[in-house]
């Protein structure tokens, strides 16, 4: 429960956090919580498998665990162990994970921008990452050839390529000497969006057959999705992560303004840059395969400081885990509910984001939580 | 002992503040007037580190700052801000603590010893009943002595504060500058403060600045320079300067439509 700070001043000996004690044990919930849905929904989709299959399934691929999962009946005939393997351990878990992935990186990305820009609106496509992303996809769409890198292919590679020019070029342009004004750097990045998003929507209009798969890119959503894109998305989003939770005590020091971040010690700039950096690169590889998925960015982190306050400490790994989630259930949602058709993702999060985040401002009027 | 040497500074080439020299004191509080305009937040600044000198030296303790790394001036010079902005969702207390800053690495938290520091200084600062309350709450008096808790903090040996005062009730203005003077006489802290309110500096300044268009016009005691020539002369304002009452410190007195009578 928490403690005022004169009671636990009051104590004998002064322990080591204040009321961090809840926040903690909060984490290590989540983290259960995560583990625990990820084998949930790995049961469900249009294959009816049951929950003690699917799970000793996945309990005999961990290390020194030697069961063989009993077949079952689908369909009145028996599934062999093959088949089972594969819908369970190459359709649907790289699949989950990748949702997991992509829910993180947006929720952490959108908790820093909001940190950087000081600004509860900001969210991880404020600089163009969305609208540079779109018209890569786009492109390498309408491109007549077939073009692949390592384990990409075209849509991703464009996508990626796209988001991580377009946040360079509002970088460049927002740039005043050494210094790089908050404010300048969301209106161009407005303006950049804008501009790009116009060229997406003409390249829309003379796409002709292949505007169906732009628009399905657009909205945003997890397919077909392959081990190989997990391996490749994991590395990223990790190292941005860790490079972003390392500076959340300069974050939380520059929620004062940038001038008395600087009387405190901290190089705002070069911290700036590197938070910039690390989010747009884990925003754009976490989007490139999956398209544009929306609000969970702006959402998650939102959610996590109304629950459990505004240090970037614990709003950084909360708002991972919690997005993680998040995304999940959606995607879960999205690929359940009308089977066989699959719903875009995006759709599902904004429909759930949206009126979360009316709710949120009414709640705002009596409650400072940014 | 914060030392400027012939120093200038100000934004984008532009210089606001010409071949400015002075001397602070440990133990001994500094203050800067002028009128609007006329460098004291940029002076205020140049000493924190936060804008770069054009020419001319600082020295703190006979260092230069220029070679300074942020965090290790953090460590010495601790800047209380005008009208600074402080997040609403956080409580007093974690923002005191955010004076710890510059003496823990990236990775470290604060420990115990850090927690006590930040406590001691919301002693020193009468801000412990409101430690959890969050910052948003809080009134305009809170927030500025909440901050002048959190340079404390920083355990510096020299405080900055620009236009403390402002917006304060004269209660508050009072109980303000005491806390300030207290605390340069017990911790042995170099005081700068700039000022607008003439009377406020006159009784807590040991030594005063006055500043115009840019360049160091006088300096001295209170009772030296606060004259109505030099106030004409750098204000442009018809004053009559009397002694208080009770110390004889310089009190400055206005009239109503600007005439004056004899002084």
């Amino acid at each position: 429960m928490a403690r005022t700070v004169s009671e636990v001043f009051n104590e004998p000996a002064i322990p080591l956090a204040i009321r961090w004690h809840s926040r903690v044990y909060s984490l290590l919930g989540l983290a259960a919580l995560l583990v625990l849905v990820i084998v949930f929904v790995t049961t469900l989709g249009s294959v009816p498998i049951p929950f003690s299959t699917t799970f000793q399934v996945l309990i005999s691929q961990l290390p020194f665990v030697d069961i063989t999962p009993a077949s079952p009946e689908i369909f009145g005939a028996p599934l062999s162990l093959e088949i089972l393997e594969t819908i369970i351990l190459d359709i649907r878990l790289p699949r989950i994970l990748l949702a997991g992935l992509v829910g993180a990186a947006l929720a952490v990305a959108g908790a820093t921008y909001q940190g950087l820009f000081r600004n509860p609106l900001a969210d991880p496509y404020l600089l163009g990452v969305a609208s540079g992303a779109g018209l890569g996809a786009t492109i390498a769409m309408l491109i007549p050839f077939t073009l692949a890198w390592m384990a990409l292919g075209a849509v991703p590679l464009f996508a990626f390529i796209g988001a991580i020019g377009a946040v360079a070029v509002v970088y460049l342009l927002a740039r005043v000497g050494k210094t790089l004004p908050p404010t300048t750097l969301i209106l161009a990045g407005v303006a950049l969006s804008a501009l790009l998003t116009s060229i997406t929507s003409y390249l829309m209009t003379i796409s002709g057959a292949e505007l169906h798969g732009i628009v399905f890119w657009l909205l945003g959503g997890l397919y077909l999705t392959k081990w190989s894109e997990v391996w490749i998305v994991l590395p990223c989003v990790l190292a941005g992560l860790v490079a972003i939770w390392i500076h959340a005590r300069p974050l939380n020091v520059m929620q004062l303004d940038e001038e008395q971040a600087q009387q405190l010690g901290i190089n705002v700039e070069r911290v700036k840059l590197i938070l910039l950096v690390a989010a747009t690169l884990i925003t754009s590889s976490a989007i490139c395969f999956t398209g544009l998925i929306g609000f969970v960015g702006i959402l998650i982190p939102h959610a996590v400081r109304l629950i459990w306050g505004p240090d970037y400490r614990f709003l950084l790994p909360l708002s991972m885990l919690v997005g993680a989630i998040f995304l999940i259930l959606a995607d879960t949602l999205a690929r359940t509910i009308m089977p066989p058709t699959e719903i875009p993702v995006g759709i599902i999060t904004a429909l759930c984001g949206a009126p979360f985040f009316l709710y949120l401002l009414r709640r705002r009027k009596g409650l400072a939580f940014f | 002992m914060i030392e400027l040497d012939n120093i200038s500074l100000g934004y984008n080439h532009q210089a606001v503040l010409h071949d400015a020299s002075m001397k602070a004191r440990p133990g001994q509080i500094l203050g800067l007037v002028g009128p609007n305009g006329s460098g004291k937040s940029t002076l205020i600044k140049g000493m924190a580190g936060v804008i770069d000198l054009f020419s001319g030296r600082i020295l703190i303790d006979d260092y230069d700052i220029k070679t300074m790394k942020r965090d290790k001036l953090a460590r010495i010079v601790a800047t209380v801000p005008q009208s600074p902005v402080l997040p609403g969702a956080f409580t007093a207390f974690e923002v005191v603590l955010m004076g710890r800053t510059p003496h823990l690495g990236l990775l470290r938290y604060e420990g115990g010893k850090d927690l006590a520091i930040a406590w001691q200084a919301m002693e020193a600062t009468h801000t412990r009943s409101f430690a959890d309350r969050r910052v948003s709450e809080l009134s305009g008096g809170e927030r500025q002595r909440i901050v002048i808790a959190r340079a404390l903090t920083q355990q510096p040996k020299a405080m900055l504060l620009d236009e403390p005062t402002a917006n304060l009730d004269i209660n508050h203005q009072v109980e303000i500058l005491n806390l300030v003077k207290s605390l340069c006489l017990e911790q042995s802290l170099t005081v700068i403060i700039a000022l607008h309110d003439l009377n406020l500096a006159a009784q807590y300044c040991d030594w005063m600045v006055m500043l115009n268009g840019g360049k160091v016009y006088i300096e001295g005691t209170p009772l030296d320079i606060l004259t109505a020539p030099n106030i004409k002369k750098v204000y442009g304002a018809e004053v009559c300067v009397y002694p208080h009452p009770i110390n004889k410190l310089p009190t400055t007195l206005i009239t109503a439509g600007g005439s004056h009578g004899t002084n």
